[in-house]
């Protein structure tokens, strides 16, 4: 690839990553199966680059080997041009401040015997420990506020909300250390469609008021044409495809992608296809 | 229809009429579903679509009278097979109706199956509860059910066990075994919710083969307007325990009525201009036990005055059988808020 002498820096690049599974019994043996194969990609700042494909695609394996939640077996991953492949401890957990992530499914990932304070505040603890409780209750306050969540909020519990407000929670819990990067593994996928538009609107003004990047885990065509500047397809492990949404979405290039966008589900009863039998 | 018991071998459906449930919360009951109309005829396929929480599921269950053990009560109205009400029939009646006369496809292919019996096993157990035949008889059956939803080796796969499938291959195996009995009606609870985008095109489109060869009514409960674009001769759409809009599929695709189903329609992305800001409702779907006596959408619709604080009911508006429950639906929406 070509690169201008003044391209930005991308905040987050991985290069030829590679991870392998071993599938099969639980007394060893089995096969090894590549989850993950030799994938490269950049991410610039203020971006959303998605990651598409469909269960066993290796999107969600790419996006934890790239936050280092996994171990790669090759390849290696740059956080703001520095080398955190080989990162660990403390090192670790200080470069994580710049890159969090949201979870999809909102129920499963906040402690339910935390207050909400406690699960929102939890990374200042780690990055701020300069931070007395009142300030860091006050930082948590206005990074809630920010994701439409009242104050009211701070001493409850997750099961006190419903799916989209726990999501406006993880995000909050994602946004309170003031990342560069945020991985968004299916954050809309378990929600209801008018509380998704919602969850879409305000990752978008976030995105807009932070110069965030974002890489956007999904399988949904449809909210991927909807938020994100370019997208990778992966099917079994590699890219089969990647370009800028307006135009991998006008001219798919790969048979798989093809396929995917052929598949997605139709908008009025006019674009039926009429059966194939009578 | 005065005379309708008269003439209950002439009617051919299973109706809700007027139906309504409560659910146990915190020691009390409380209405979940409130006084629903709906009716499944032979050869059509009713789209129930709704948000969670919205009553969609209770109600499809309440078509075999599922979800009494776990506390859903009837608290008014009826269930009509073919004219027969499902409350006066004996438990054996009963038991022969459920995958019998009508059966169900769930959402889920994995838990819906049991992993400790072969898919053959499960499907003759099926076929040998409400058809009379011996064991070969029912063997040779349900190679030809796994024929019919498209199984490539019907007998190798009848000696498998559900773990060794893919999800939409179990999702081919539960539809299977509700064809089993030869049904009339079949009530599909998001059939497709659980499957990759690529599985779910071809589940669709072989319940729509299956439900026209023979001659289905379907009750396809979803929160997927795709889906029932792809699928849905009639639509019901749900909200907070109420049927809001119902009318046949080209009515509500091309002039959504109820301010909630316009809301709903306008904020997929799929209608979006990429990078746009989606149209939302404020504010979120109301539990059972906190709905308001009028209108249950009032507090959440630009439109709602003071009028809306009394019930409304279902054909408030009407244009022949596309009716709404809004007491407003001709006036212009603003602007939704593009709140967040």
């Amino acid at each position: 690839m070509n690169v201008p002498v003044d391209a930005p820096v991308a905040v987050l690049k991985v290069e030829n990553l590679s991870k392998s599974f071993r599938r099969g019994s639980i007394w060893g043996g089995g096969i090894s199966h590549k989850a993950v194969d030799d994938v490269s990609f950049a991410l610039e700042e203020g971006e959303t680059l998605a990651i598409v494909g469909e269960s066993g695609s290796g999107k969600s394996t790419t996006a934890r080997l790239a936050m280092r939640l996994l171990d790669a077996d090759a390849g290696s991953v740059h956080l703001q041009g520095e080398d955190i492949t080989l990162a660990g401890g403390k090192e670790l957990r200080i470069k994580r401040k710049d890159i969090q992530m949201v979870f999809q499914d909102p129920f499963a990932s906040l402690n339910p015997r935390m207050k909400i304070i406690e699960t929102v505040g939890e990374g200042l603890r780690v990055h701020h420990s300069e931070m007395n409780r009142e300030q860091r209750r006050e930082k948590v306050a206005e990074t809630l506020a920010l994701c439409g969540i009242g104050e009211e909020a701070l001493d409850r519990y997750p099961h006190q909300f419903s799916g989209g407000q726990r999501q406006r929670i993880g995000i909050a819990r994602a946004l309170i250390v003031e990342p560069k990067v945020l991985v968004l593994d299916e954050p809309v996928s378990a929600l209801d469609v008018s509380v998704q538009a919602q969850i879409l609107n305000l990752l978008k003004k976030i995105q807009a008021e932070r110069n965030l990047s974002y890489l956007f885990i999904s399988h949904d065509l449809s909210v991927v044409r909807h938020i994100a500047n370019r997208v990778l397809v992966m099917f079994e492990g590699s890219i089969v495809e990647q370009g800028a949404v307006a135009d991998l979405f006008a001219n798919p290039q790969h048979a798989y992608t093809q396929d995917l966008l052929a598949a997605r589900p139709i908008n009025h009863p006019r674009e039926r296809q009429q059966p194939a039998t009578a | 229809m005065a005379d309708h018991l008269s003439e209950t071998k002439a009617i051919q459906s299973l109706e809700l009429r007027e139906l309504s449930l409560s659910v146990p919360i915190g020691g009390e009951h409380v209405e979940a579903v409130s006084g629903v109309s709906l009716i499944l005829k032979p050869g059509r396929v009713l789209g129930l679509v709704g948000e969670s929480g919205c009553g969609k599921s209770l109600t499809a269950q309440a078509m075999l009278r599922l979800g009494e053990h776990q506390g859903v009560q009837r608290e008014g109205g009826d269930i009509l097979l073919d004219g027969e009400s499902l409350f006066s029939m004996d438990d054996d009646t009963l038991r022969s109706v459920r995958g019998g006369r009508v059966s169900m496809v769930f959402q889920e292919p994995m838990t819906a199956l049991n992993p400790v019996f072969s898919i053959g096993s499960q499907i003759t157990e099926v076929i040998r509860l409400h058809l009379d035949m011996d064991k070969k008889q029912a063997a040779q059956r349900t190679v030809k059910l796994l024929q019919d939803v498209g199984m490539p080796d019907p007998e190798a796969v009848m000696k498998q066990y559900p773990d060794a499938l893919s999800g939409g291959m179990r999702q081919r195996v539960l539809i299977a075994m509700a064809m089993a009995a030869d049904p009339a009606y079949i009530i599909a609870d998001e059939p497709t919710t659980a499957l990759d985008v690529s599985v779910q095109k071809r589940i669709i489109q072989l319940l729509r083969n299956l439900q026209r060869e023979r001659d289905l009514g379907m009750l396809l409960v979803t929160h997927d307007f795709g889906l029932v674009a792809e699928m849905a001769d009639d639509v019901a759409v749900m909200y907070a325990g109420q049927i809001v809009e119902s009318g046949n599929v080209e009515q509500i695709f091309d002039r959504p009525t109820h301010p909630y189903t316009r809301a709903l329609m306008g904020c997929r992305p799929e209608v979006s201009e990429p990078g746009s800001s989606l149209p939302v409702i404020a504010g979120q779907v109301p539990p059972p036990g906190s709905w308001a006596i009028g209108c249950h959408f009032a507090e959440r619709c630009p439109l709602a005055d003071s009028a809306c604080s009394e019930p409304v009911a279902m054909g408030a508006w009407s244009d022949g059988e596309h009716q709404a429950r809004c007491l407003h639906a001709d006036m212009k929406l603003p602007e939704l808020e593009a709140q967040l």
